[in-house]
């Protein structure tokens, strides 16, 4: 019998519900990877071994009662971003080291009412903030398929767990692309749906127009399982909407014939790697042979997205962690003199060096004198961007790229100027200001590195993205390929 | 765009962020190449854009009827603040 860890979300749903393994069996299958294996990755801020078992028996007595629910017993690790009720939730932060969460994320307790279990929480960039994970309080996590290498980031730890199969799943959360950036570097697929489909109830907040709540999966089929039970509307969330949830494991198999595909013309430029081009033009061959038809299309505003991003991702930020004030929760100084100097060295202390850099070129876009010309004028070019990208879609049925210019760069390569880092995410950061659901799928290796083709639709064009997905996978076997190391 | 140290301490401070002198020269310069990145805006023409606040068109803001739906668990909530006194934050003495 295959191991219990390599086996799809899919695949144990069945021996679940079959009762050929136990819910109880499956979860300490993967604690036990886990712990063999999480420290090395550094993948992992907690492991919740107890809790996760008792969650376990509750869900085989579920399945013993007769519950018909797929996801009931099935494993998975957290963000750190995520809150869940009585545990810690660090946001990879000094300042919330010591943080337990008094609620449980919306996210968290939809699945858990499905009967998933929680086997841990992963390691991430500091409140979200890196393209690496090299910026979190609790150490860089390692790339699987090469130690001296990054993950990625934010949600490094939960690619790279899933990439080693410590989880046959894992939540994650992208502003700027930290769902489908480091699902590429760690060769696992990574989806970001649209803006509004998951609730931001409970997730600890960076920039709050482009946060959005996912999944990092091995298959396509694996991650419209799981956001069946994700998304939907919360009335917590401001934001979210008011659409019914489609059924998306229906339409995987839907025929590719007739497909329109529009190839971004801005993602194929100089800073594009020969062999990530390459495995691109590959990938699109697979899905044209399967009726698609491919055309050029060009989003002639999309090289400012960068830009744009660096202005508004950082306002809100300072915005947002403003609350952060040494009084209520969080990270305290010694000693304060005065309450000024209780917030200053609270956060000065409590926070890291790419948070406040982040926190500071917001404050600066937005004070006085400098608000029309950085912050306004980046919402403008927001709006143009995502008008390309309408018009695009009057043309074409989704646009497909790469997800990153290279493969995994080394660790420190890029930690000592923050703009070589930031134009990392120049392709995924176009779909966040947009507000456009994307997935990044492993389309083959580059000098033993993963590689991620990105594919974007039209807003709650989910069902579309599974499908073309789950219709590359089905050809393809990138997705079934484990780090060496980690069979 | 090159900021200086004073500008650096500007920013700081109204950020309520301390930062130790050590700290200052690195954002100096990093936050002047971040600058001259997002500087790169200018180049767009936008004189006829309405600048956009939320990705998605037509979304208003929900509005619910006023009622109390919380309960009160400030004992709870606070077991996460640094220094609490009969359901009191305590900070610095703000007046003398």
């Amino acid at each position: 019998m295959t191991a219990l860890h390599e086996l799809s979300v899919a695949e144990l749903s069945q021996a679940l519900r079959t009762r050929t393994v136990s819910s109880v069996e499956v979860a300490s299958a993967f604690l036990s990877r886990i712990e063999q294996h999480g420290p090395g990755l550094n993948a992992f801020i907690s492991i919740l071994r107890e809790a996760a078992l008792a969650e376990a028996e509750r869900a085989d007595a579920r399945l013993r009662a007769g519950e018909a629910g797929a996801l009931i017993g099935i494993p998975i690790v957290h963000k750190d971003i995520f809150c869940t009720r009585g545990e810690k939730t660090t946001c990879g932060s000094r300042m919330l080291a010591n943080f337990v969460s008094p609620y449980d994320a919306t996210v968290v307790q939809r699945l858990r009412a499905a009967g998933v279990v929680m086997l841990g929480k992963t390691n991430m960039d500091e409140f979200a903030m890196g393209s690496s994970n090299e910026t979190s309080y609790f150490g860089p996590v390692r790339n699987p398929w090469d130690l001296q290498r990054v993950p990625g980031g934010s949600s490094g730890g939960s690619a790279a767990a899933v990439a080693a199969r410590l989880s046959p799943a894992a939540t994650a959360t992208d502003t700027g692309g930290s769902i489908r950036q480091p699902a590429a570097l760690c060769g696992v697929t990574g989806l970001k749906p649209t803006y509004g489909r998951v609730s931001r109830f409970g997730m600890i907040a960076f920039a709050s127009s482009l946060d959005q709540g996912g999944l990092i999966t091995r298959s396509a089929e694996d991650s419209a399982l799981l956001l069946a039970a994700m998304a939907g509307f919360d009335e917590r969330d401001s934001t979210s909407v008011e659409l019914p949830v489609p059924d998306y494991a229906a339409t995987l198999e839907q025929p590719l014939t007739g497909l329109k595909i529009g190839l971004l013309k801005e993602f194929f430029d100089n800073g594009l790697d020969v062999g990530n081009a390459q495995r691109i033009r590959d990938a699109l061959e697979v899905l044209r042979e399967q009726g698609a038809t491919l055309r050029e299309v060009s989003l002639p505003n999309l090289p400012l997205s960068v830009p744009t991003y660096y202005v508004v991702a950082p306002a809100e930020c300072s915005s947002n962690l403003a609350r952060f004030d040494g009084v209520r929760y969080g990270y305290r100084c010694e000693n304060p003199r005065d309450l000024l100097d209780l917030y200053q060295r609270s956060r000065g202390e409590g926070f890291g060096p790419e948070v406040k850099r982040r926190i500071m070129t917001g404050t600066y876009v937005l004070s006085a004198g400098y608000y029309d010309a950085y912050y306004l004028k980046a919402q403008r070019v927001r709006a143009l961007i995502s008008a390309d990208f309408e018009r695009a879609f009057h043309e074409v049925d989704v646009v497909i790229g790469p997800t990153t210019p290279t493969p995994a760069f080394e660790l420190g390569a890029k930690t000592a100027d923050p703009v070589t880092m930031y134009l990392n995410d120049i392709y995924t950061i176009g779909a966040n200001l947009a507000g456009l659901p994307a997935i990044s799928v492993p389309c083959g290796l580059v000098q033993g590195l993963p590689v991620g083709l990105q594919i974007i639709g039209p807003h709650f064009s989910e069902p579309r993205l599974f499908n073309v997905a789950h219709c590359y996978q089905r050809e393809t076997d990138w997705h079934r390929r484990a780090p060496p190391g980690y069979v | 765009m090159s900021l200086k140290n004073q500008d650096i301490d500007k920013i700081a401070r109204l950020a309520r962020l301390a930062l130790t002198e050590s700290e200052v020269p690195a954002y100096v310069d990093s936050l002047s190449r971040i600058l001259a990145l997002v500087g790169e805006l200018e180049r767009a023409d936008t004189s006829q854009v309405q600048p956009m606040a939320h990705p998605l068109p037509g979304q208003r803001q929900r509005l619910r009827a006023d009622e109390v739906t919380a309960s009160d668990s400030h004992e709870l909530y606070q077991r996460n603040a640094p220094q609490v006194e009969a359901g009191l934050y305590l900070v610095p003495r703000v007046i003398e």
